[in-house]
């Protein structure tokens, strides 16, 4: 007769990913840098919201992208051409980035450059509103995006995706006057199931709300930065940005 | 399918409780999840690829038992805890306040093992 025996682990389920994940959010601290999760579903607008940001902030900020694909590097070289380092993460089969694969991606990055001499990095997850809401890749700010020819019941339907995110961008807005699709109910929508991250309107083709889009990024860089003042670092930024934190 | 990514964790987390903290040899009845139901994750899935991942390993033969919890959200407005439902826009039916703070339904733990030692 065998002894039956307990252990009780109370340990999270994805303690490994966690684990990776934390330790890839440690070199971005030591490295001073800021790291966004971009994610949404497929043909949301990622990688045309992430041309414009990139071609508008490159001037001040010092950037690069983690370019996370099923399959190709179409995503990637789009980036590319606007003068940005990016790294393509192929995911193969895997239906969203992990932590693993991020510091995998990292590697690479750092054979072409120094992380420390970046203000901000950039990770464009794969196209899904489910997988990538439970797989933390060390990021500091999760971003999500939704376009508006998704629907207004995307956020009800996949609420995790919309309650992990710090920002969520509804984008296409150029599109509302062809749909029969209200923004404010979306948004409404939104804030239901996470009424504390910040909502945006935006259009990567018209450039409409880009600049609060880009303004809450400086926020972050600067919450970034008080954060690790506060623990005794001192941060190298871009003289635009000290400048908006003293508002000199 | 994101549960195959997740067994994997899971293996991952066996295989060093099994390292660091397991008597020698031990065998594995089941092991208990708690999964909320708040979170990405098909209960069914998971037991489906665990049983495909665990074959011809030290935990073959094991079992997933995986424990619903359920989402409750506590209205800020009033302090009643609910059961936000996606028809309600998860709102809290006593103030239809929107779904501010979870009580629980995003665990995703490995609450426990079962096993016993060879004699």
């Amino acid at each position: 007769m065998h002894m039956p025996l307990e252990d009780t682990l109370g340990l999270n389920l994805l303690a490994a990913n966690q684990h990776q994940a934390e330790h890839n959010r440690e070199h971005f601290d030591a490295w001073r840098l800021l790291c966004l999760n971009v994610m949404s579903s497929p043909g949301a607008g990622k990688t045309s919201l992430l041309e414009q940001t990139l071609a508008a902030l490159s001037p001040q900020l010092a950037m690069a992208v983690l370019e996370g694909d099923m399959t190709t590097q179409l995503d990637a070289e789009r980036l590319e051409a606007v003068g940005v380092p990016v790294v393509p993460i192929t995911t193969g089969r895997a239906c969203h980035l992990d932590a693993a694969m991020v510091s995998g991606g990292l590697s690479l990055l750092r054979q072409r450059l120094n992380p420390a001499d970046l203000d901000l990095l950039w990770v464009e997850n794969v196209g899904n509103l489910v997988c990538p809401a439970e797989f933390e890749v060390g990021e500091h700010r999760k971003v999500a995006l939704l376009s508006v020819t998704e629907g207004d019941d995307k956020p009800l339907k996949y609420p995790v995706m919309f309650r992990e995110a710090d920002c969520v961008l509804i984008t296409k807005i150029d599109l509302l006057p062809y749909l029969p699709v209200q923004v404010e109910r979306i948004e409404e929508h939104i804030r239901q199931v996470n009424p504390r991250c910040t909502v945006l309107q935006v259009s990567a083709s018209t450039g409409a709300g880009l600049d609060p889009w880009h303004q809450w990024i400086r926020h972050q860089l600067l919450a970034d930065t008080c954060r690790t003042v506060q623990r005794g670092f001192t941060w190298r930024m871009c003289s635009s940005i000290r400048s908006t934190c003293t508002g000199r | 399918m994101h549960e195959v990514d997740m067994t994997r964790c899971l293996l991952l987390s066996m295989n060093q409780w099994r390292q660091q903290h397991a008597p020698a040899e031990p065998c594995v009845n089941t092991v208990h999840l708690q999964v909320g139901d708040f979170t990405c994750v098909e209960p069914e899935q998971l037991v489906f690829t665990w049983q495909a991942a665990v074959q011809g390993s030290w935990l073959s033969g094991s079992e997933l038992a995986i424990e619903a919890v359920p989402l409750v959200g506590r209205c800020v407005a009033c302090g009643h805890t609910y059961s936000p439902r996606p028809e309600q826009a998860y709102r809290s039916p006593c103030c239809q306040h929107p779904m501010e703070q979870i009580v629980s339904g995003r665990e995703l733990k490995i609450r426990s093992v079962d096993y016993t030692l060879p004699c």
